[in-house]
């Protein structure tokens, strides 16, 4: 059933299905280079888009216009060329370009020309007290159950955080008939006023009214409360009620279900670890590429697009994924990029695109409370360290990320820092009193998805490869 | 904790849950199945026997882990439900052997 890559060597292999990466191998494919695209998930379309060839949620509007724009780019994916492989892990990338993807419990190995990393985003973590606690979940998990099984909430259900997923997930749970109690809001009462500066082009941008009808929309049904200044989940082995402080006042209600969303940050890991060069972004608060004006990175022949770019939402990811894929036809096939929009036209529409980011990252940049948590709460939830567990390495000795694995194993678990790594990075950066590029990150390796020993050991080997290894 | 959507018209999949038949849906990660199941699908932490839920649901957070078919430490996420499909909900550490 699972199909291993058809060839060896590619032109160009675009990891990653979700808007970018559909657009780039596209793109790419229609070019005339020889095109591969690896995507870890059953079908294509990434989170905006996922199970956009299979969603059992017939009635359109209910997930809105802007999910089945993902139609689109994957019926022009599929008229094109591209070869295309779902189920696909990709676990290591280098700077020779050369890739490998366990799919099927059998890994393969290819080489490229040149790679378009699409790998987008995943949610912030959100480390409150109780996070890890069964009934509670991302925002992008419950939206996922939503699109992909029409599954709703059904019991107890509260949403808490903030940002332009949070209400679109709200609105979509409505639409289909599922419960929410309360909506918890975290957003800064003072990022209103710095986000203001940059409110025009918001106010001007497509974003702006979509944003306020889906907001009126789901306040209308569902109670609101905004200035939140502190958040918990508690329970016996399973969530059951949710506490918060809004205006002074500490109130705690019953519940089965808690959703948690601030915002999302680039999905760092294949990128990190092929050796590409990242800085810390003081206004989005993460982890992001360097990348010139086409997307390629510090790594030769690497690109990155899509929100793994530094986070530009779905629109500015297509457009992201053509301009990639077009450097890359320039490169290989200079004659063929006659064919494609000019670049000046794909940078006006990333330009549109990006519109009104900047108030949306000032507005909804989170609070600090809620992103360098204390005492007893988790931090690293593969592990089971807490805040206090990292500050009492910190004061031992612990410099940074690095260090502090060999004292708490923090972002050595199965997630491999997913979860914990901009929470340890500022924690220990507000510690010790330094700027998180100084504090920096994990050192991220291959493999960068756990794949068994077994699979290793199944892997071909040429003789050479038993020489290099083997005494006598 | 979640229902289904009365739209959703996919064929039924019957796959076993610690032996018991469960019914899931054509198109089910296998997480979305044991959430929609109704069953107690807590799985226990390999480091302090915490018990957990799948947390994101894409792949990145490993609390869906299951024994899918035999085989431990399967991310539920990812896996698609298939007919006849054995799953047993994993306590712990991934056993040797599985």
């Amino acid at each position: 059933m699972t199909v291993a890559p058809r060839r060896e060597d590619y032109d160009v292999v675009v990891i990653g299905a979700g808007p970018a990466g559909l657009a780039a191998a596209a793109t790419s494919a229609e070019a005339g280079l020889s095109t591969l695209l690896l995507d870890e998930n059953i079908g294509p379309g990434g989170q905006v888009f996922r199970a956009i060839s299979s969603t059992p949620v017939t009635e359109r509007d209910q997930l809105g216009a802007d999910y089945w724009v993902g139609a689109d780019l994957v019926q022009t994916l599929r008229a094109s060329n591209a070869e295309v492989i779902q189920r696909a892990t990709v676990w290591s990338l280098d700077r020779n370009l050369e890739i490998a993807v366990s799919i099927g419990g059998a890994s393969a190995f290819i080489k490229a020309k040149r790679v378009i990393l699409a790998t987008g985003a995943l949610e912030r973590p959100f480390p409150i007290p109780g996070w890890t606690l069964p009934g509670v979940m991302t925002a992008g998990a419950a939206q996922t159950m939503l699109k992909s099984s029409a599954m709703v909430p059904d019991g107890r259900t509260v949403i808490a955080g903030q940002g332009p997923l949070l209400w679109l997930l709200a609105a979509q749970i409505l639409r289909l008939g599922g419960r929410i109690d309360r909506i918890l809001d975290t957003t800064e009462r003072g990022n209103y006023f710095a986000a203001l500066p940059h409110a025009f082009a918001f106010l001007t941008s497509p974003y702006f009214a979509k944003g306020l009808s889906m907001m009126r929309e789901v306040k209308a049904k569902v109670q609101v409360v905004s200035g939140l200044t502190e958040l918990a989940a508690a329970g016996d082995g399973q969530l059951a009620s949710v506490s918060y402080v809004a205006g002074g006042k500490r109130e705690t209600i019953p519940a089965d279900l808690l959703l948690l969303h601030q915002g999302v940050v680039p999905n760092v890991n294949l990128a990190m670890a092929a050796g590409i060069e990242h800085r810390w972004d003081d206004l989005q608060l993460c982890w992001s590429p360097v990348l010139d004006a086409s997307g390629n990175s510090s790594v030769a022949g690497i690109a990155i697009a899509g929100d793994g770019a530094g986070i530009g939402g779905a629109n500015a990811a297509v457009v992201r994924g053509r301009i990639a894929a077009r450097a890359a036809v320039e490169a290989l096939a200079p004659a063929s990029a006659a064919k494609l929009p000019a670049t000046a036209t794909l940078r006006a529409e990333l330009a549109k695109a990006e519109r009104g980011r900047l108030f949306l990252d000032t507005l909804f940049r989170p609070a600090p409370q809620f992103r360098i948590p204390s005492d007893d709460t988790i931090v690293c939830r593969c592990e089971e360290v807490t805040a206090k567990d990292v500050l009492d390495s910190v004061a031992i000795g612990a410099t940074g990320p690095n260090q502090l694995k060999a004292y708490r194993r923090t972002g050595m678990g199965p997630c491999q820092g997913r979860l914990c790594g901009l929470t340890v990075t500022e924690l220990m950066a507000q510690a010790r009193g330094k700027t998180p590029q100084e504090i920096g990150y994990y050192r991220l390796r291959a493999p960068v998805k756990p794949i068994t020993l077994a699979e290793l050991a199944a892997v071909p080997k040429s003789e050479a490869d038993v020489k290099a290894v083997v005494r006598g | 904790m979640f229902r289904r959507s009365e739209q959703d018209k996919r064929p039924q999949v019957q796959i076993f849950v610690d032996g018991v038949a469960v019914a899931a849906r054509q198109g089910d990660t296998v997480s979305a199945a044991l959430l929609a199941s109704g069953r107690d699908a807590r799985r226990s932490t390999a480091v302090s026997g915490a018990p957990r839920l799948p947390y994101c649901m894409m792949g990145v957070c490993f609390d869906c882990l299951v024994t899918i078919d035999g085989v431990g430490n399967r991310q539920g996420c990812l896996v698609p439900v298939a007919e006849g499909m054995q799953i047993e909900i994993q306590k712990g550490k991934r056993e040797i052997g599985k």
